[in-house]
């Protein structure tokens, strides 16, 4: 087996590090060897994004970057996305609008509408959709989804 | 995934060391947006993926009014379509890199990967060739030039010999009275393949009327991306009039050699061929005249 690959990084604002194999991507040592299994294995090739995570500022689908390259990284997941004092609007409003059912899209989608609501503050209907392409939901249709997403980033811009 | 080795050389010639060590069996890893999935489904055979992102040539742009562009192969999409300068002058280069996958692709995604994967509908590819995109290669030999219009083979398959990679893509300095464009048809609203891309490129005189220099180019219609002279020609002199729009989309009709596959049938892409590249045209024509 090849030799493990020892990674420092940064995981929801806190130093993390972890040794890895070679072969395996960020995704699976996220799940199985941080326990953080928010992130979700859907399709495993990119197409659906229920593993996404915020990688240096930016949303990747983490079961297509190698856990190797994140060295001296940001990443941040649906773990990070509450913080101490509740949760984030994207949640709240996601179980308020029931934008959700079987929940294995959701920590995805979440981490997709906070990249989106971080560059466009007010989105639109069609922005919400252009931008949450990559998220695939395969129990409620995507107009619950919308609401919520457009709904929490009127609660963040009033915050 | 198999078994396999992970390398971040910091230079050039480390890179190719290792490519030329292991060949076949190494393969260089921009975004990985290909390339991971390739040897997850065991489509790819690797001993080793060599992730060229710390060799600080190849994550770089560079933009001089006088001597172009130079976009390092690895750069992701989104900086190309957030560049100024790029937005600006090239935005041919922003409609390709815009229609890269969703908005996750784009955060890794690169022009050089969607180059080296050589894949007939590569969304960059066309805007590569209509912008006169060059290839910057090292290898054991030292650098080599290769014009993008002739990187590709067949499909999957590039120039790069063994020990090869591609460092950078160099466009010439922007020229006055120019415009670009890119477009593709999907039958969906995004994140699909092409089933048929046209890139074009037209200069204008200095009136703005007169056509002087064009550049048109083709995916999904052939084993490789195409550079279709005949559909430039029928445009260079030309003052662009409809009639001159429908010649130049009738030889780049004549030019395409689509098979017929799940995404649409032979005739129905030349078809689109037609319909896009007079499209791509009205787009580049409105951006040349500013």
């Amino acid at each position: 087996m090849s030799k493990k690959i020892h990674v420092t990084c940064t995981i929801n604002a806190k130093e993390a590090e972890f040794l890895c194999e070679p072969r395996q991507s960020l995704l699976e040592v996220l799940r199985d060897d941080l326990r953080l299994t928010g992130a979700k294995e859907g399709c495993n090739n990119g197409n659906c994004g229920a593993c996404n995570v915020i990688l240096d500022g930016r949303l990747v689908n983490s079961c297509i970057v190698m856990a190797a390259e994140v060295e001296g990284s940001k990443v941040e997941t649906i773990e990070g996305v509450a913080d101490a004092k509740g949760l984030h609007p994207l949640q709240k409003c996601f179980l308020e609008g029931a934008a959700l059912q079987c929940g294995i899209c959701t920590p995805g989608f979440i981490l997709a509408a906070k990249a989106l609501i971080a560059k466009t503050p007010e989105p639109s209907d069609h922005d919400c959709r252009l931008w949450l392409a990559g998220n695939l939901c395969r129990c409620t249709g995507y107009d619950k989804i919308i609401g919520a997403v457009q709904e929490a980033a009127k609660l963040c811009a009033a915050k | 995934m198999k078994d396999i080795e992970y390398a971040a050389p910091k230079t050039v010639a480390e890179a190719v060391a290792i490519l030329q060590d292991k060949g076949d069996k190494a393969r260089v890893l921009a975004g990985g947006t290909d390339l991971i999935v390739q040897v997850r489904e065991h489509r790819r055979d690797l001993d080793v993926m060599v992730d060229i992102k710390k060799i600080p040539d190849v994550m770089a742009i560079a933009f001089d009014a006088r001597k172009g562009l130079s976009v390092g192969a690895a750069v992701p999409c989104y900086q190309i379509y957030e560049h100024p300068e790029i937005i600006k002058h090239y935005p041919g280069l922003v409609d390709s890199a815009s229609l890269v996958g969703g908005i996750q692709i784009q955060s890794r995604a690169s022009l050089g990967g969607n180059l080296c994967n050589a894949s007939p509908a590569g969304d960059t590819i066309p805007s590569l060739i209509a912008l006169e995109g060059v290839c910057v290669i090292a290898g054991p030999k030292g650098m080599r030039e290769v014009a993008v219009e002739s990187f590709c083979v067949s499909p999957g398959k590039n120039v790069l010999e063994r020990g090869e990679f591609l460092v950078a893509l160099k466009f010439p300095a922007p020229k006055a009275n120019t415009g670009t464009a890119y477009l593709r048809f999907i039958p969906r609203n995004e994140m699909d393949i092409a089933v048929v891309g046209a890139g074009v490129s037209v200069t204008l005189d200095a009136s703005k009327t007169k056509c002087i220099a064009a550049r048109v180019s083709l995916a999904a219609v052939a084993p490789r991306p195409l550079l279709v002279a005949e559909a430039a020609s029928s445009l260079i002199n030309g003052t662009l009039t409809e009639a001159h729009l429908d010649k130049a989309a009738a030889a780049a009709r004549d030019a395409a050699k689509p098979i017929s596959d799940m995404r649409g049938d032979a005739e129905y892409r030349k078809h689109l061929v037609g319909v896009l590249v007079k499209r791509a045209i009205t787009i580049a024509l409105e951006r040349a005249r500013g």
